[in-house]
């Protein structure tokens, strides 16, 4: 996959290792844990949005549903978090398959709406199943993740299971786009009739990425389920679908580095515009506003785009 | 109640709620025609309706008639600024589709946001327009506000009718939805029918807003829910067609009064939803499009 990208994978691992160092406190930390989360739902957006062309407005509900496995697995029927985790990831990927297979036949806006639809409808399904899943008002105590017996009890543990489980799929996922997969995903967003033409399946390879996705989300929402120990219907509700694509649309969706730090950005934004009380939806959708408007590639590649514009304006 | 008050009860109900999704989806409709865009910031202009109209009517006290029409202006003002300010750039810039939807998303959450700023979160009431007493039909009891929701949206659909089919403007503006290249062509200014048509889909939302607000109520962030649905209307008329989508408004509401009225309360938005999903994947043109009409309206 290039040296440049093992490169980048070696410098993301030391980060990760050392920002603990720096960063203190509970909460600082349980941001970096929040970010990590989104940022593995993001990924797998990117390689379904940015590289194989396929829109969906209803990934908040992968990520519900892998919560929902682990939370209702593990506090009513018993499972251990090992079996419930691997459940969640089955059932999402079942979930994605039975959606994708009639979904993914259609195309732009008519995949944004089905997507959008579905993932209301598992929203509802989530309000209305109350016995399981405590309805609207929720389901609490999941118990906290462990490894062998060993409970993960502080922030500081989740931050290396996140970071750790994101850095793995995110090792995957650049290999997987340098490989034949890849070069066929980008080629069906080039142009699906030139593909196809090329021999490429065009269905399979769109449900296996969709279904590699929702796999994702599932993976981020089962460790949220475990980290935040109360989940209710309204984290996995539409708004939260169309949050994770602009994550990715800020950052840049066809760049998978550019996606994690549109993650990364959109996270931390809300958290520090806190202090602006009633204005924070407004500068929150204003900064949203100028970014998608001056910088459409997403911010990654649009600062340095910018920069040369107007440092060659300056030099004319 | 015995069961056929009940079901004209529902009836009325299904015919507000629906006529609400008509307009929202007519809306939809007509920018989506004139520029191919999907605009999600759509259900905000129905809150702009109803908040702007209980500033009028309750802030300042001026007359309900007055008010109305101040409300109207002002929603479709904000409907041109929008298309100005967000759209024309972009769209100029031949900015993907994809683009153009999340712009739209990020319009719909700073319009909240201004809402929020001005209006704070809690819900506004309006004064209803004639008396507030019910009027009793068949043993269902109907308020009078349900009239003038029925008429207004009945009269806003056969003005949109005319508009388009009776004026050079309208014509113009089906010219450029069919084909924007021939338009410019033949000297229409394609670029001032887009600016027409989010004025023409403000004014749509402001009048579903302003009507509803006396017996729905009216909140910073109802926008989200009414534009799903009225999209939903949009898509299952067959999107790009008019009347179509004022039908599946109509057909939306009375399913979903009907569900909610002899199945359960919960699963009401279930099954719009499901109704739509099924569609989709059985004919993705929609209950009323033919199979042509997608490809005609892809712009």
């Amino acid at each position: 996959m290039g040296k440049n990208n093992y490169l980048k994978l070696l410098v993301m691992a030391a980060v990760i290792a050392v920002v603990p160092l720096i960063v203190s406190g509970d909460y600082h930390l349980s941001i970096l844990v929040f970010m990590g989360i989104n940022c593995m739902v993001v990924v797998g957006l990117s390689l379904l949005m940015g590289y194989a062309g396929q829109i969906s407005l209803g990934h908040a509900a992968f990520f519900g549903i892998g919560a929902y496995s682990t939370g209702v697995l593990t506090t009513h029927f018993g499972l251990s978090i090992y079996s419930a985790f691997v459940c969640g990831i089955l059932f999402s990927s079942l979930v994605a398959v039975i959606i994708g297979i009639p979904a993914l036949r259609l195309k732009g806006h008519y995949l944004a709406i089905a997507t959008l639809g579905i993932g209301e409808i598992i929203y509802i399904i989530f309000n209305e199943m109350v016995d399981l899943t405590g309805g609207p008002s929720g389901l609490s105590n999941i118990p906290a993740f462990h490894i062998g017996g060993y409970p993960f009890t502080h922030s500081i543990q989740y931050y290396y299971l996140v970071w750790g489980t994101l850095w793995v799929i995110l090792w995957f996922s650049l290999n997987l786009i340098h490989s034949r997969v890849g070069r066929a995903l980008k080629a069906m967003h080039g142009s699906e009739v030139a593909a196809s033409a090329m021999g490429i399946n065009l269905s399979a390879y769109k449900i296996q990425v969709f279904v590699l996705s929702a796999v994702y989300a599932s993976i981020a929402g089962s460790i949220y389920a475990h980290f935040v120990s109360f989940i209710a219907p309204n984290n996995f509700a539409l708004m939260n679908s169309i949050m994770f694509i602009l994550m990715g649309v800020v950052g840049g969706l066809h760049n998978i580095f550019g996606a994690i730090m549109g993650a990364a950005l959109m996270t931390f934004l809300p958290e520090y515009l806190r202090v602006f009380k009633e204005f924070d939806i407004l500068i929150y959708g204003a900064i949203l506003l100028a970014i998608l408007l001056f910088m459409p590639e997403g911010f990654l590649e649009g600062i340095p785009m910018l920069y040369r514009k107007y440092f060659k304006r300056g030099d004319a | 109640m015995d069961l056929q008050s009940q079901i004209i009860q529902y009836l009325a109900t299904g015919l507000t709620l629906g006529s609400i999704y008509a307009m929202v989806g007519l809306g939809f409709t007509i920018i989506y025609n004139a520029t191919g865009i999907i605009n999600l910031a759509q259900g905000e202009f129905v809150m702009f309706g109803g908040l702007i109209m209980v500033f009028f009517t309750t802030t300042l006290g001026l007359p309900l008639f007055v008010s109305f029409f101040i409300t109207l202006a002002l929603t479709t003002a904000i409907g041109m600024i929008y298309e100005l300010l967000f759209i024309r750039h972009p769209s100029k810039k031949k900015a993907p589709m994809m683009t153009l939807l999340i712009i739209t998303v990020a319009v719909s959450i700073f319009f909240r946001g201004i809402a929020m700023f001005i209006w704070g979160k809690d819900p506004y009431s309006l004064p209803h327009f004639s008396s507030a007493k019910p009027i009793i039909i068949g043993g269902a009891a109907i308020l009078p506000q349900v009239f003038w929701i029925l008429g207004l949206s009945l009269l806003a659909v056969i003005l949109m009718n005319l508009f388009f089919n009776r004026t050079i403007t309208g014509k113009a503006m089906s010219a450029c939805s069919v084909n924007r290249l021939a338009a410019s062509l033949v000297g229409i200014d394609a670029s001032k029918m887009v600016l027409l048509s989010f004025a023409l889909s403000a004014t749509l939302g402001a009048l579903a807003g302003a009507s509803i607000t006396p017996i729905a109520l009216m909140e910073y962030d109802r926008g989200p829910m009414l534009a799903l649905k009225g999209f939903c209307a949009a898509v299952l008329g067959g999107l790009g067609f008019g009347t179509g989508a004022v039908v599946a408004g109509f057909l939306l509401g009375l399913i979903e009064s009907f569900t909610t009225g002899f199945i359960s309360s919960g699963f009401k938005d279930a099954t719009a939803l499901i109704i739509l999903i099924l569609v989709l994947f059985i004919k993705p043109s929609g209950i009323f499009g033919s199979a042509d009409v997608g490809k005609i309206k892809k712009i």
